[in-house]
């Protein structure tokens, strides 16, 4: 009853001055407005940009490094047992990049519930020869179907069908530049010749853009199999067994975990890309920054129309007291003035927000780099809409507690003999 | 002997501004029910000043006020708001009324506050005392649209809303011609022994001094006559 009262008041001084409220509240529209839209499209930025790397990043990476033993056979003589060893000029073994017994691996990962996907792979030095001219290139011996589940591959096959590398043997997709300099259409055949000088003629059945020119140049993908005959490895030999978890960020424990239960070394995506999270980070800090700088600049709008108001309204102030209100309900009323302004405002500027990041959804992006963006992209969050009404609320309530407070102090005795 | 629905012992106040200047000298006074009076005396004697004392709006004197038989000092600024809307209806030489209201939204307002009647009910209470004072027909206007001695009859009848049992008053016809003091002169009466409620008016205006219960003569800040 009483809180009907004070918003009835509330009210109608609010409307006696609809054109200062209404301009104290398109200060909050705007800057809701701004705050929507700019963390909208600066997430939906961060989002392609992550997407990049992320969505083309194995979680694990399982392989064998070429690298020296760690465990010398000095290490094993009792002889020395208490000294130091000093050894020069070690060489890499004989260790080899295939991962043993990848089958039984594969297997024993497939029962695994952390492990939502699985994709081997092969990765072959090739040079790709264009009549006398060599280039240096890569074949990625790759299940098709199973690198499309886990990395988009189909995305970025802009031209052919990706299962063709299945369907057709001894079939390759080449990377869009790489295809520029060797000059091919679907259909052609390439040469290739392996790092031990084994040629081979392989069909181009479609090109891949990827998004990074420079990865474009040198990269191809063909079958497991194929990539196996240009090797000359039996049909057992993986150099790579890519996965991804459940959880993204218990991926450097579980690398860690399998590299010890499968003898291979593992590499997680966290210490692959940590610079990412860097940098959506400080774009995301930069747009509330943004945001709330504007909103800090309605709040005074708002301070100002209150006190205003409030000079305004001395003598109706002094006759509320007069006749039974508290100062608490003075306090309250002009709260109430103060957070409808920001209640109103604010809404508002979420319509707007969203409207303006749904034109900027609508403007044509299209970049080379980029095959599957064809818009700016937005990301339209729920949160952002509850993080940006919470803080019109706050900023209204702060800028209307100093005005209200001196509002509900006012003395009517004072007032009433002015007069 | 009636009862005593509002008593002053002892009130004493002094303004500090610069220097200590005394304003009421041990003030005594006691009205009961159904009593109409009128205080008069000369122009900064300290009318006003003791009025507001009386009301409850300034706390800074000293001595004792009761209201209904209840100590004021030591109240909370809530309570003695409350003390305010319910016992205490005040009519000042300006009207103060809210001009974003209608005339019987104004009359409501403490009506409303009070929350004792719901708000059907208090329309029903504040058209009644727009009758009693001649002005129903102005019920559903602006406040700002009405002559001055339309206003003053607007706030006598919001002071009445919430049947207080005192009512106080500051040259409350101190703006309005022969004619209309007569008509709110008549009202007050009416108030006092009709409905029993406690007047207490400052006026300038001695024929409606003459005409009261009785009359508190001041000066220089102390009761000479009662
Ligand atoms: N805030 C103040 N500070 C200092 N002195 C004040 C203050 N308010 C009032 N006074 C003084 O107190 C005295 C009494 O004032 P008050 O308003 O009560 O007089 P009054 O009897 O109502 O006079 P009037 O008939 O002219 O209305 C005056 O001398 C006035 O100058
Ligand atoms: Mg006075």
């Amino acid at each position: 009853m009483n809180v009907l009262l004070i918003v009835k008041i509330a009210k109608a001084l609010l409307l006696a001055r609809w054109k200062q409220t209404l301009v104290a509240a398109v200060g909050v529209t705007f800057s809701i407005t701004m705050f929507i839209t700019l963390l909208s499209f600066m997430t939906g930025l961060n989002d392609l940009l992550d997407g990049l790397i992320l969505n083309r990043t194995a979680h694990v990476r399982l392989y064998n490094d070429i690298k020296p033993s760690l465990h010398q056979p000095i290490d094993i003589s009792t002889e020395f047992k208490q000294s130091h060893n000093f050894i020069r000029s070690i060489k890499s073994g004989s260790s080899r990049q295939e991962i043993y017994n990848s089958g039984a691996i594969i297997q024993a990962l497939k029962k695994d519930s952390r492990v939502t996907g699985i994709a081997p792979k092969i990765t072959a030095q090739v040079f790709f020869n264009d009549g006398s001219i060599d280039i240096t290139g890569v074949i990625n011996g790759i299940d098709a179907q199973a690198e499309s589940n886990l990395f988009h591959f189909t995305d970025y096959v802009v031209e052919g069908n990706p299962l063709d590398l299945k369907n057709v043997s001894n079939s390759i997709i080449l990377g869009k530049g790489l295809a520029a300099k060797l000059l091919v259409e679907i259909g052609d055949v390439v040469q290739v010749t392996t790092a031990k000088q084994q040629q081979f003629s392989l069909k181009v059945v479609g090109f891949f853009q990827s998004g990074l020119a420079e990865l474009d140049k040198v990269q191809s993908y063909a079958s497991i199999a194929t990539t196996q005959k240009i090797l000359g490895k039996p049909n057992d030999y993986i150099t790579d067994i890519q996965l991804k978890v459940v959880d993204m960020l218990q991926a450097p424990a579980i690398g860690k975990e399998f590299a010890q239960l499968f003898q291979t070394d593992a590499e997680d995506i966290q210490t692959a890309n940590s610079q990412f999270e860097t940098g959506s980070f400080v774009r995301s800090l930069i747009s509330y920054a943004v945001g709330v700088t504007l909103l800090v600049v309605a709040g005074f709008g708002i301070y100002n129309i209150l006190n205003m108001m409030i000079y305004e309204k001395m003598d109706s102030i002094a006759i509320l007291k007069a006749t039974g209100f508290s100062g608490v309900d003075v306090n309250r009323i002009f709260l109430v003035i103060a957070l409808s302004i920001g209640f109103f405002g604010g809404f508002v500027g979420l319509g707007f927000g969203f409207l303006l990041s749904f034109a900027i959804d609508q403007i044509p992006f299209n970049t080379a780099s980029l095959p599957t963006v064809k818009t700016y992209p937005i990301n339209y969050n729920p949160i952002f809409y509850v993080i940006g009404s919470t803080f019109s609320l706050i900023t209204t309530y702060l800028a209307g507690w100093a005005p209200s407070r001196k509002a509900s102090k006012i003395d009517p005795v004072i007032i009433i003999r002015g007069k | 002997m009636d009862e005593i629905v509002l008593q002053a012992n002892h009130i004493s106040k002094s303004f500090h501004d610069p220097v200590t200047v005394p304003v009421l000298k041990d003030v005594n006074l006691a009205i009961t029910k159904g009593e109409f009076v009128a205080i008069t005396g000369k122009s900064g004697c300290g009318k006003s000043t003791l009025l507001y004392i009386l009301s409850t709006m300034d706390t800074d004197y000293e001595g004792e006020l009761m209201i209904g038989g209840e100590v004021m000092r030591g109240k909370s600024e809530k309570q003695l708001a409350r003390v305010r809307n319910e016992k205490i209806g005040f009519v000042f030489q300006f009207h103060y009324l809210l001009n974003e209201f209608t005339v019987v939204e104004n009359v409501m307002l403490p009506g409303l506050k009070l929350t004792a009647h719901t708000e059907s009910e208090v329309k029903v209470h504040a058209m009644d005392r727009l009758k009693t004072l001649g002005i129903e027909s102005l019920a559903d206007k602006k406040a700002n649209q009405l002559s001055g001695g339309e206003k003053q009859r607007v706030a006598i009848a919001r002071a009445l809303i919430n049947n207080p049992s005192v009512i106080l008053c500051d040259e409350p016809t101190g703006n309005l011609d022969k004619k209309n003091s007569l008509i709110v002169f008549d009202i007050f009466k009416k108030l006092a022994e009709e409905n029993k409620q406690a007047l207490l008016i400052v006026t300038h205006d001695q024929e409606f001094a003459n005409n009261t219960h009785r009359i508190i003569e001041m000066e220089d800040g102390k009761i000479i006559k009662q």
